[in-house]
This record gives C-alpha cells, structure tokens and sequence, in this order.
C-alpha cells in the first residue's frame, strides 16, 4: 500500500503543479479549446506560455478537446450549457455554422475595436483572412493554422523515370505523361491525393476560376447552390476516373490515409496540403521530394490561386469585458511576426500576416527549405475572385461526406463522373436547404 | 416478467433498493434520452439559438433519403456478419480449449486479454494491420494475388470492418462458451462416450443443446453489441464508406448528429433505433422468459 | 479428456495456437510498433519482429516522451483512468446488486415499472445521447469531476439484468430455510445472497472494469482539466494531429503500457471471472 500512496502524493503534486499558473491570483483566466495533438499542441502550450509571460493581466489556458469535430462540438454542447471556453479553434468547413450563429459568437473585428487593441486588417494576408469575412471584408475570426493544397513529387523516382527532376509537371496532361513514364520505369501507381473533396473539387474550382457553388460560393446568401457539376468538373473527375483503371491515379483513402502510397513510393507524385511538408520530410527516407504548384487543365487558361484548409479561432460570446481585453490582447500577440513566423516555419502552416512572411523570408527560412514557399505563391499569385476566396457553406461537413461517398463511387466505377457529381451536387444541396431553414 | 415464489413483505425498503438505481437512470438516462426524442421533432441550429417545431418533417426526410434505407440492409449485413463470425471462432476456440489438459490455462489467458484492448486503440492497430499499402494483411493478401484495398472496394471494407468488429467480442464470447461448457456435467460426456460417441459426435448431441441458454444469451448480446457498440470501430477504420457500403445505422447516428451537427436529423434517426431495439428486446424477452430457463 | 488420441489433441492444439495467433495478432503488432524509430513505421510494410528501440520508446514513453507529445504524465493519466474505471465498476454494481435484489425478492407496486424503466437503458449507448447527457451534467456543475466521468455512466441496466437473472437462480428453499431461522430481507442478502454472488460480482467487475478504463468521448467532454485526462484520451490526443504524422512509436508504446492494468485485472480475476459465468448458467 505505501506505492499507492506514493502514487497519490505525487498524482496530487502533479495536479497542484498543473494548476501552479493560476496561482496568481489576480490575473484573469481566459480558456481556448484547440485540436491540435502531438507536436502540434506542444507548439501551442508553447504560445500560450509566451502570452503568459509577456504581460501578468491575463493567463491564457489551452485545452485540448479531441480532432476538430470534438472541438466543435464540444464547445457548442458547453455554450448550450452556458460552460464554453473564450477561444475555441474551429476547422475551416464549420465557418458557415459558426457565422450565422450570430448570438454565440463575437466577431474578431468587432472585439479589437471595443477592447481598443490597434488592429489592421490590412497587415493581413487577404488570400488567407478572406476565407473568413463577411461581406463588407470584416474579420470575423482570427486565422490560425492555415495550409493550401501543393503537389509534391519524388525527385529520385522522376531521375530514373527520364523525367526532369527540377520541373514538376504544370497541368493534368503533363501529370499524365509523367505518370505514364514514372510507370514505365516500375513505380506502380502514377499519383494519389489526400483530402479528396478539399484538392480535387475545392480547390480545383479556385484554382480553374470556377464557382464550387452559386452566390460566390455562398459568400453572398445561404441560398447558395452547389455548382461542381459543371463541364470542366466533370472532365476532371471522369479523367482521373478513368486513370484510377490503371492507376495513373490511385485512390488512396479519405483524409490523409493515402500518405503511404507516397512515403513507400508507390506512388511518384501526391496532392496535399502544404502542412504536410514536415510530416513528408521525415518520412521520405530513401528519396529526394520536391514540392510543386498545383497542376491545371490549360483549356481552362491560368491558373487563379488557391483556397485555404485548416482552421481559425473564434470568440464566443458570454464572457466579461476583462476577458474579451485578454483575448484581444492574446490576438496581437498571436499576429506579431515573430510568434508567426516561428508557427509559420514550425508547423509549415501558412503565415497570417506580410510582416510574417517577409520575416521568415529574411530569416532564409525558404532558402534552406526549398518549395516551402510554393504554398504562399500560389495562394497570393493573384487577386483572389468571387470563385476563389474560399467557400460558404452550411452543413459543409456532412457535404464533405457526401462527396467522398459519390466520389469513391465513381473511382470503383459504380457510377459515371457525370451522374456521381449530380448526385452529390443534389443531397448536398439537400443540406443547404436544411441549414438555410435553421440559418438566421 | 418471472419472479420468486417466495418473496419478503416490505413496505419501504424495496424501494430504497430500487432508488439509487432509479434516480441515476432517471436523471442520466431518462431525462437526456428524453431530450433527444424532443430534438426529433425540432429544426434547430447546432447552438439552439433558433428552434422550429417540425413535426415529423425529420422523419420524412429520412425516409425519403435512399442512402438511409440503404443503411438499413448494411447494418443487417454486418451484424449478422459479426455475430456469426465471433461466435463461430469462440465456440470452436472454446470446444477446443475445454478439451485440453496441458496448457489450459496458458491458452485461456492469451485468448481472453484482447479483450482488455480500448476500441480507441483498436481501431489504430486495424488501420495499419489494414492499410492497402503498409498493411500486414494487405501485403500478405497481395502475395496471394489478391489486390485488398478498402478505400475503393465496398466489400473489402465491409469484410474489415466484420473482422475488426468480430475481433473485440471473440474474448467474450469464449469466456461465456467456455463457462458453459465447463458446466456441463463430466458424467454425462464420459456415459456417451462409452456408448461409442466420438468428440464430434459428442459435440453436436449432448454439448451444443446443452450450450442453448449460453448461445441465446450470446446471440442477444452480440446483436445489441453490433448495433450498438461498432461505431468507434467504424469511424477509425472506414468512416462508413467507401460510397456507404459500411455506413451502418448507429455511425450514422453518431455521425450526423455527434459530427455533422445535424441534431433533428440524428435526433430522428435515434427514435427510430430506439423502436427497433424494444421491438427486438421484447420479442427476445419473452423469448428468454418462456424457453431459456436459467 | 475422455479418449487420448494424439491425433485429436494435435488437431486441439493448433486450432488453438491459430486463434491465439489470430486474437492476439494486433496486439503483438502494437508492441512491435512500439519497438520501433519513429520513421519506420509508415513507409514500408510493418515488420513482424520487434526493433531494437524498446528501452527507448517506453523510458521516453514513461519519462515525459509522452508529454513532449502533447499529453499530461503517463502516470497521472493512468490514475484518472483508474479511479474512473473503479467507481464505475464498483458503483454500478453496488446499485444494481441491490436493485436487482428488490425487484426479484419483493413485490411491491410499481415493480415491473421500475424494472423496465431501468431496462430501457440497454437501448440507447451514451454515445448517441452524448450532448443532452453533457447538458445535464454540466448544469448539476459535475464537469471536470470523478463524479462527472463516473455516475453517468452507471445508468445503464446491464449489471441488474444479469444479478437478476441470476438470483432467479438461487432455490428458493435457501430463502425459506432463512426465513425459518428468522432472518429478515436485509440479513439474508448480506449473508446469503452477497455471498452466492461472489464470482458474478467478480465477473461483473471485470467487464464493468475495462469498460470504464476504456471510455474515450465522455472524458473527453467533460474535462478540461488536465488533472483529470485520462490514458485513453492521452492516446487519442497524440494520434489527432491534423496535417502531419503522428508519434506512432510513442502511441503504441503508450498504448500498451495502457493496456496493462486492464489486462492485469482480466487475467487476475480470471479464475473468479469464468467461475462466475459457470455458476449463472448451472
């Protein structure tokens, strides 16, 4: 028995050390739920710490609560029940539940200007910070962890297949081509993706310029339409359809499932988001990666830029004056280009702010990392458009569902691109209408 | 319902028995599921800033949703999969562990801590034991010529998700098959095998009747067990698909209301599990009472 | 066994060593995953051996590995998990035990109500009721409390229906000797019915045991201390890393060092365990 008191005397230690920081008594506590595990949320225990130390008004309290869905819907069960956090960190898919949930949450421009924090929209990255205003461009979140998705291909393979190893291919043809080659040089599959919905449609629809739904892809109504059905959509999932019969293109799973196929190389080249960097980095052991702009159809001219993932922090409401002045407080620091860049080239997530990215640029972070800036490019090549500022929609996350479910019907031949893609655009708009109904 | 010939007269202390029980069922289970029923009749946004009564309008949407009605025949499928293939390998696993001398004991040990194992890790180890590319099993399969892979094939992932689910309830399963057989009285296997019954033979007369109440119980447990319990399984290794083909009921549950936020409509979906279960209970109650003697 | 036909015992045997294979098979992986440098483990096929990293991975696991990962101490974790794990197992039972006892020895108004009321609960899992279940704790203020992670849990009819359906079992010539002997409701429960009931407590806990150990989404709604994480909920957290790889190294090798107690208790109680079930079917 004298071990299990040993274990409780330090399990209580433990607890009491855990608890040391609101020793200060004065200081008011702000909470901010986050989905960030592993490496990651040891990264934002570490911002919270500098917060911490920086000023002794406020102590700023990470929780973490489970991969982004468990967020979310952690901190709606607590705001139902009056128990939610100040800060809770949302994916980029709930962005329209959140916005139309206009008595939860408080918007971030309108919490700088009442807590007096100088604040300018205008040192943000708008490709970034656009995904999250409203209509008359105010910032209604803060951005946080945001990638956008990039080509990445296996050098060493493209060297043995003949191919240029410094020059990825630039459009779905030259994929093709250098797939067929990477193929013929023994490699069995051509290329895969991750985050299907995200790269192949969303993304592929900002990139082409074209709507992903009506209403500036909901931007400007919750009566927006799906519109991913169109004639260069369907071209793009019938072609990779019919690729995926001899695994030019190999499906490879929802999520990032299909990283294997890359990391073993099965597969020479591979689609994902731009954060990815580190994770590819560690584990492509026996070959040289280079990283690529994503590929485009050039019937379709140039390419436009591209649209962000991942996730910002939203305030809710319910909570005092002093703690909003803390959260608003924490943004700024959070904003500040050192905090930033050092997130920026940590986690290979996209910088929120051009002070930011000059820093890191100085730093020669892109230099010593090459392709690492290829994300920041393609999202800033051009001014975005109506198609290519990110998407609005409610139930975005079942939609999601909803696609992987059509798509992967069409990749095991079930059903054609043209009727998969109908149906999808259907039962998602199925959705709209649900949410429009509960929506303001 | 069956009870004592014999019984105690008691005024108050009955009721003292029952009452722990009862206000935690009432106030843990009966209020929130009643709330849940509630939901089912509402349109309401996730954070219940506006709520409109819809009557059944939930429950219309649901059966006019093909991929709903579709859910159904999956999740017939798989728990009739799952059933039958845990308690198949437990029942042989325990016909064969009740015959050995040597090594019982070793054997029993090593065949019952999986179940010790969390789903939350489960479904871990079954995504890479899986995984079309670095999986074990995938590797071996495509040594065989067979090309495994989940993510296209809806068949590949309903037979994973059977395996995955099976896996965790064998343990169980052949600790109450076990149990059951060890019970059964020595005498009588050694006076059939004097009569020249051989093992098999011996099996299929006198062991297996005599297994019936355990078998019931087994079946009725899994069953709830595959319609209940497999949603972790799911959502760490198939996410209901590829194109729905393991989208069963109670993921789907999970996972428009839990994930998608969609709480009428998982609301709904709920009510409607919920008939089917007391419809399946009562029918095995009565069962139990009249036949299955304990 | 009755005949020995060494035929048949070989046939015994490796149908056994097969399902001991087949059972065990994941875990055997986990623990070689665990053995391994964390850049092996995803891209190649896993091997079947383990690696030379296992004094690593589980000194860095039990040493703070886990906490540079982004979890609270292994140790505390484990505590949590314990003392949830006990409470429900220990509560429930101690609430059922007696439940059931009213509802097979008494007949009072209202039995069969309170019986099917309590039987209702094996129809709906907490999961599928989680956030009005969430509402009601956090209005009683049990949020980020034992009681929290526990009671709720401890509404479900499982437990009662198996002690009922085996004090259905007991003769009633027990009862009616006892009664002869002048022993009322309350002493011939603690000195016959408890005692009976032994190994079905015994297999009650077991079951009752690692279904409390093993519960992820509820503590994680209904913490937000790190004082009462619990293991599950640490593993979870080192696996949800959006956009880059997990620590699979340190998972699996936390994974297994979790699995310990439960397994530890299964393989304790194991002979109390089969003898309880043997017992409810006689």
């Amino acid at each position: 028995m004298r071990l299990d008191r040993r274990i409780i005397t330090w399990a209580a230690a433990a607890a009491f050390a855990g608890s040391l920081p609101q020793a200060a008594l004065a200081a008011t506590e702000i909470e901010w739920w986050h989905a960030m595990g592993g490496k990651l949320g040891e990264k934002v225990n570490e911002i919270a710490e500098g917060f911490n130390a920086s000023q002794s008004d406020y102590v700023l309290k990470p929780v973490y609560k489970g991969n982004y869905t468990e967020t979310m819907t952690a901190a709606i069960a607590a705001f139902r029940a009056e128990q939610q956090p100040a800060i809770v960190q949302v994916f980029e898919v709930g962005t329209a539940s959140m916005m139309s949930a206009k008595g939860a949450i408080k918007p971030v421009y309108q919490l700088m200007e009442e807590a007096g924090e100088p604040f300018d929209p205008a040192d943000y990255l708008s490709s970034v910070t656009g995904y999250y205003t409203d209509a008359e461009g105010n910032m209604l979140s803060m951005p946080f962890n945001s990638s956008t998705p990039v080509l990445y291909y296996n050098k060493t393979a493209f060297q043995k297949a003949g191919l240029d190893p410094d020059s990825p291919p630039a459009t779905w043809p030259e994929v093709e081509a250098a797939a067929k080659k990477l193929q013929a040089a023994g490699y069995p599959c051509g290329f895969t993706t991750g985050w299907q919905s995200w790269v192949q449609l969303e993304n592929f629809s900002a990139w082409h310029n074209v709507p992903f739904a009506t209403k500036a892809n909901g931007f400007e109504g919750v009566d927006t339409e799906l519109a991913f059905n169109s004639p260069l959509h369907v071209k793009h999932i019938s072609t990779m359809a019919s690729w995926q019969k001899d695994k030019v293109f190999d499906y490879g799973g929802r999520r990032s499932d299909s990283a294997p196929k890359f990391y073993n190389q099965e597969c020479g080249m591979y689609m994902n988001s731009s954060a990815a960097y580190a994770g590819i980095k560690a584990n492509a052991k026996d070959f040289e990666f280079g990283v690529g702009q994503l590929p485009y159809w050039p019937e379709a001219g140039k390419p436009q830029n591209s649209i962000i993932g991942g996730a910002t922090l939203w305030v809710l409401n319910g909570h005092s004056d002093e703690e909003y002045k803390g959260v608003a407080r924490f943004f700024s620091y959070l904003s500040s280009p050192e905090v930033q860049a050092d997130w920026h080239q940590f986690t290979g997530y996209l910088p929120i702010t051009h002070a930011a990215a000059k820093l890191t640029k100085e730093q020669g972070f892109y230099a010593k990392n090459p392709g690492t800036d290829v994300a920041i490019m393609q999202m800033t090549a051009h001014e975005p458009t109506a198609n290519s500022k990110g998407l609005r929609l409610g139930n975005f996350v079942q939609i999601r569902d909803v696609i992987n479910e059509e798509l992967e019907a069409i990749w095991n031949g079930d059903k054609t691109a043209q009727e998969g893609l109908d149906e999808a655009v259907e039962r998602g708009n199925a959705l709209l209408r649900k949410f429009e109904k509960t929506a303001n | 319902m069956q009870h004592k010939r014999v019984i105690f007269q008691g005024r108050v202390l009955p009721y003292f028995l029952v009452l722990p029980q009862l206000i935690v069922t009432l106030v843990f289970f009966i209020w929130p599921a009643s709330q849940a029923l509630y939901q089912s009749v509402l349109l309401e946004d996730a954070f219940g800033l506006s709520t409109e009564f819809v009557w059944f309008e939930n429950f219309e949407d649901l059966f006019a949703d093909p991929s709903y009605l579709n859910s159904f025949k999956t999740t017939v499928v798989f728990s009739l999969g799952v059933t039958t293939l845990s308690m198949i390998a437990a029942l042989v696993l325990a016909a064969m562990a009740d015959r050995v001398v040597r090594g019982a004991t070793a054997y029993k040990t090593l065949l019952i801590w999986p179940y010790a194992v969390a789903p939350a890790v489960a479904g871990v180890l079954w995504w890479f034991i899986f995984n079309p590319t670095i999986g074990v099993f995938a590797y071996a399969l495509r040594q065989l010529g067979y090309d495994w892979n989940h993510f296209l094939s809806g068949s590949d992932a309903m037979i994973l998700v059977i395996i995955a689910a099976s896996w965790k309830q064998v343990s169980y399963n052949f600790l109450f098959f076990l149990a059951g057989m060890q019970a059964i009285p020595k005498s009588l296997i050694e006076a059939a095998a004097i009569d020249g019954a051989g093992p098999v033979k011996r099996f299929w007369t006198i062991i297996f009747p005599l297994l019936s109440p355990t078998t019931f119980f087994l079946l009725v447990v899994n069953v709830v067990y595959a319609f209940f319990e497999t949603f972790g399984i799911v959502h760490a290794t198939t996410s209901g698909g590829p194109a729905q083909a393991t989208n069963i009921l109670v993921f789907k549950v999970y996972n428009d209301g839990f994930i998608g936020l969609d709480l009428g409509g998982s609301a709904a979906q709920s009510v409607i599990l919920m008939l089917i279960v007391i419809a399946l209970t009562v029918v095995q109650f009565r069962y139990i009472e009249r036949k299955v003697q304990y | 066994m009755i005949e020995n036909r060494p035929i048949v015992t070989l046939v015994t045997h490796i149908v056994l060593l097969l399902g001991v294979a087949a059972v065990a098979f994941p875990i055997w992986l986990a623990f070689v995953a665990s053995t391994y440098p964390v850049d092996g483990l995803v891209s190649g096929v896993l091997p079947l051996w383990p690696g030379d990293q296992f004094w690593i991975n589980y000194g860095s696991a039990l040493t703070g590995g886990v906490e540079a990962a982004g979890s609270p101490p292994v140790l505390l974790m484990m505590m949590n998990s314990l003392v949830m794990a006990l409470a429900i197992a220990v509560g429930k039972i101690a609430i059922s035990i007696i439940s059931a006892y009213a509802i097979v020895y008494f007949s009072f108004p209202f039995r069969a109500t309170a019986f099917w009321i309590i039987f209702m609960t094996l129809m709906l899992p907490v999961e599928v009721r989680i956030l009005p279940t969430y509402e009601v704790v956090a209005n009683l203020g049990m949020l980020d409390s034992y009681a929290g992670l526990a009671i709720p849990l401890i509404a479900s009819a499982t437990a009662t229906f198996l002690f009922r359906q085996f004090f259905l079992t007991i003769p009633d010539e027990l009862l009616e000797a006892a009664r002869v002997d002048g022993a009322g409701a309350l002493r011939f429960f603690f000195d016959v019915v408890l005692p009976l009931s032994r190994t079905n407590v015994a297999a009650l806990f077991v079951i009752l045991f690692i279904y409390g150990w093993n519960q992820y989404l509820w503590p994680l709604l209904v913490t937000t201390d790190e004082s009462y994480y619990t293991i599950v909920m640490g593993i979870q957290r080192m696996v949800a890393v959006p956009d880059s790889e997990p620590l699979w190294h340190l998972i699996m090798a936390t994974a297994i060092l979790a699995m310990i107690p439960p397994v530890f208790v299964v393989i304790a109680m194991q002979r109390l365990f089969v003898k309880g079930l043997v017992e409810t079917e006689k």
